[in-house]
C-alpha cells in the first residue's frame, strides 16, 4: 500500500515537471509569434541592413526556433537568464533584487489572511444557513466578482483619503521604523488578503460542510455530543486535509492579485518588473518572469495535490 | 447546475419559469447593460471625447451625474460607451473560448484513446499558467488590438471550458443511445452534435455565464494595467486607469467605472445562482 502511495506521489511530481516543460514551450512560442524582428527593434529605424544582419547573427536569431528554445531552456536551468533588451543588464541581477520584495509581500499576506479566512470559513460552516453564514457567503461572492483594482482603490479611498490613516499610492523606499513599515505594507497586504481570503473562506467552508454531512458526524450528534464538540473533535480533524489543500490553492490566487497590487501601489516587486517589461516589450525579461511565476504556481498546485493525496486515509 | 444566463432570456411570466426576486433583479441589470452596449451612441448625454467641463475631476452634478474625468469629459457618457468594449470584447472572447473548448471537449470524450490523452495533458499544462500571466505574455508577444484581445482572452479560457465539457461528455458517452449511434456507424460530428451536446447544454450554458465573468474581470485587469484596450478607445478598466490620478481627491471618475464592472459581474453571478427551478432541473 505504501509503495502505491509513493508511486502516486512520484507520478504527480513527474506530471508537474512535464507541465513545466510544456509551459516553457508555450511561453517561448507566445513571445516569438510576432514576425517583428528583434534586431530591428533594438537598433531602431536608423540602422543599416548590415548592422541588423550582424546583430541577428550575434543573437543567434537565424537559427531555427526549436534550437533557440532549447538554448534558452538550457540557459534557464544553468541560471543564465540572458540580458534585458531595455537596459542591457543581466536579467538574473534585475530579478534577484525584486523577488525578495515580492516574497515578503506574499508572506505577510499569507500570515495575515490564513488565520482570519479559516476562522471565518469554519465558523460559517458551523452556523450554516444562519444570517452570519449568509452574509459571509454574500461578501465572498462580491469580492470574487469584482476586479482586484476595485478593492485596492476602495481601500485607498477609505483608509488614505477619507480616514487619512495610511499613505496613498506611493511606496517609500527608505523605511526608518517598524511603524512606518507597517503603514506602507498595510494597503498592499490588505488588498491581497481580501482577494485570497474570499477563495479560502469558500473552499474551507465547503470542506467543513462536506465533513459535517458524513455519517460519523451524524452518529456523534445522535450520541448527544455538543455542537462545538462535534465540530472540533469529529469533523475538523477529518476536514484538515481538504482545508490545507484549500489554503495551498488559495495562495495560488496571490499570483494574479500581486500583478495588480504591485502596479497600483508602485511596489518594487517582480510582478511590477514584469508589467513594465511588457510595456517596453522586453521579451527575455518577460520570459524569465513568466517562468518564475509559473514555477511558483505549479509548486503551490502540486503541493495542494500532494496534501490531498496524503490526507486521504484510503490511500494510506 | 443552472443554465441560459446570458444568451437567451426566458420569459419570467410562464408557469414554472418564475424568477425569484434576486434572479429577476440581476436579469434586469444584465439586460440593461446589454441594451446600453448596443444603444450607446444614441443615449450618451455628451460626446464621448468632447471636453465639456472647464474643470477636471469634477464632482457629481446636475449636468454631469458621475462627474468629469481627467480632461473634463463627461464620465457618464464615457461609461455608457465603455460598456460596448467591455461587454462586446468579453462576449466575443466567451464565444471563442466556449465554442473551441466545448467542441474539443466533446470530441475528446467521444474519440478517447491517445487523442484524448494527449489533448487533455496539453490542456492541463495550459491551464497551469495563471490567466493574468498568460495574458501578459500574450500581449507582449502579439500586441493588444481589439481582435487580438478577443482571441487571447478566448484562448486563455478555452482550457477551463474544455475540461468542464469533457467531464460532462464522458458521462453521456457511456449511455446506451451513444453506443447504439456509434454501432450504427455515425460520424464524429453527428455524435457530438446530435447525441452529446443536447444532453449537456444546460450546465454548459451556465459555464458560459461564469466564463463571461472571468473574462470581464481579466479584460478589465489588463486594461487597468494599460495593456488591454488602448486609447483613444476605453473600456471600463481603461477608464479606471486614466482617472487613477483623481483618487487622492476622491473623484467619482475613479470609482464609477469599477462600480459598473461590479454591477455586471455580480449580476451575472447571481443570475446563474438564482435561475428558475425549471431551467435548473432540465440541466441536471
Amino acid at each position: 500500500m505504501n509503495l502505491h502511495l509513493l508511486s502516486l506521489l512520484g507520478g504527480r511530481l513527474l506530471v508537474a515537471l512535464l507541465t513545466l516543460l510544456i509551459v516553457s514551450f508555450v511561453v517561448f512560442c507566445a513571445t516569438q509569434i510576432l514576425p517583428g524582428d528583434v534586431a530591428e527593434i533594438l537598433l531602431g529605424q536608423a540602422a543599416t541592413p548590415e548592422a541588423v544582419a550582424g546583430l541577428r547573427t550575434a543573437m543567434h536569431l537565424n537559427d531555427p526556433a526549436i534550437l533557440r528554445f532549447f538554448r534558452w531552456l538550457g540557459g534557464m536551468l544553468t541560471g543564465d537568464l540572458g540580458i534585458s533588451y531595455a537596459n542591457n543588464r543581466p536579467i538574473a541581477e534585475l530579478i534577484a533584487g525584486r523577488l525578495g520584495n515580492s516574497l515578503q509581500l506574499a508572506a505577510a499576506t499569507a500570515l495575515f489572511s490564513v488565520p482570519i479566512a479559516l476562522a471565518l470559513g469554519i465558523t460559517s460552516a458551523m452556523l450554516r444557513g444562519s444570517l452570519y453564514d449568509r452574509s459571509v457567503t454574500m461578501a465572498t461572492i462580491t469580492v470574487i466578482s469584482v476586479p482586484e483594482f476595485m478593492i485596492a482603490t476602495s481601500g485607498v479611498l477609505i483608509f488614505a483619503v477619507w480616514l487619512k490613516w495610511l499613505p496613498a499610492l506611493s511606496f517609500a523606499r527608505d523605511v526608518h521604523s517598524f511603524g512606518e513599515m507597517l503603514r506602507i505594507y498595510a494597503m498592499p497586504v490588505f488588498t491581497l488578503s481580501f482577494v485570497i481570503s474570499a477563495q479560502m473562506i469558500r473552499m474551507s467552508r465547503a470542506a467543513v460542510v462536506e465533513t459535517l454531512n458524513t455519517p460519523y458526524v451524524e452518529m456523534a450528534q445522535l450520541k448527544g455530543a455538543s455542537r462545538t464538540r462535534v465540530v472540533l473533535r469529529h469533523a475538523l480533524p477529518n476536514a484538515l486535509g481538504p482545508i490545507v489543500n484549500a489554503v495551498a490553492l488559495s495562495l495560488s490566487y496571490l499570483l494574479g492579485g500581486v500583478i495588480i497590487v504591485e502596479t497600483i501601489f508602485n511596489y518594487p516587486g517582480i510582478a511590477k518588473l514584469m508589467v513594465d517589461a511588457v510595456a517596453t516589450r522586453d521579451l527575455p525579461l518577460i520570459q524569465s518572469c513568466a517562468m518564475i511565476f509559473c514555477a511558483v504556481y505549479l509548486l503551490l498546485i502540486t503541493t495542494a495535490d500532494i496534501i490531498a493525496i496524503l490526507s486521504n486515509p484510503k490511500l494510506r | 447546475m443552472a443554465t441560459d444566463a446570458t444568451t437567451t432570456s426566458p420569459s419570467p411570466r410562464r408557469a414554472g419559469y418564475r424568477f425569484n426576486l434576486t434572479g429577476l433583479v440581476s436579469l434586469v441589470i444584465v439586460l440593461a447593460w446589454a441594451a446600453i452596449a448596443i444603444l450607446a451612441p444614441y443615449i450618451t448625454p455628451h460626446g464621448v471625447s468632447d471636453i465639456v467641463d472647464t474643470d477636471y475631476f469634477g464632482p457629481m452634478s446636475q449636468s454631469f451625474p458621475l462627474g468629469t474625468d481627467y480632461l473634463g469629459r463627461d464620465m457618464l457618457s464615457r461609461i455608457l460607451f465603455g460598456a460596448r468594449y467591455t461587454v462586446g470584447i468579453s462576449l466575443a472572447a466567451t464565444l471563442i473560448a466556449c465554442t473551441i473548448g466545448v467542441t474539443l471537449g466533446m470530441a475528446a470524450a467521444v474519440t478517447g484513446g491517445w487523442f484524448d490523452t494527449a489533448l487533455s495533458r496539453f490542456i492541463d499544462a495550459l491551464s497551469s499558467i495563471p490567466s493574468k500571466l498568460f495574458a501578459l505574455v500574450a500581449v507582449a508577444g502579439v500586441g493588444s488590438s481589439i481582435p487580438v484581445l478577443m482571441l487571447i482572452l478566448g484562448i486563455i479560457y478555452t482550457p477551463g471550458s474544455y475540461r468542464f465539457a469533457r467531464a460532462l461528455a464522458v458521462n453521456v458517452n457511456t449511455t446506451d443511445f451513444v453506443t447504439v449511434a456509434r454501432i450504427r456507424g455515425e460520424r464524429l460530428s453527428y455524435l457530438i452534435g446530435a447525441e452529446i451536446l443536447p444532453n449537456i447544454i444546460g450546465p454548459v450554458l451556465a459555464d458560459v455565464g461564469l466564463r463571461f465573468v472571468f473574462i470581464v474581470l481579466l479584460l478589465s485587469g489588463l486594461s487597468f494595467l494599460g495593456l488591454g484596450v488602448q486609447p483613444p478607445e476605453a473600456d471600463w478598466g481603461s477608464l479606471v486607469r486614466e482617472n487613477i490620478g483623481g483618487l487622492p481627491f476622491g473623484a467619482p471618475a475613479v470609482m464609477a467605472p469599477s462600480f459598473a464592472i461590479a454591477s455586471l459581474t455580480i449580476a451575472v453571478n447571481l443570475l446563474i445562482d438564482n435561475l428558475p427551478q425549471k431551467i435548473r432541473d432540465r440541466s441536471e
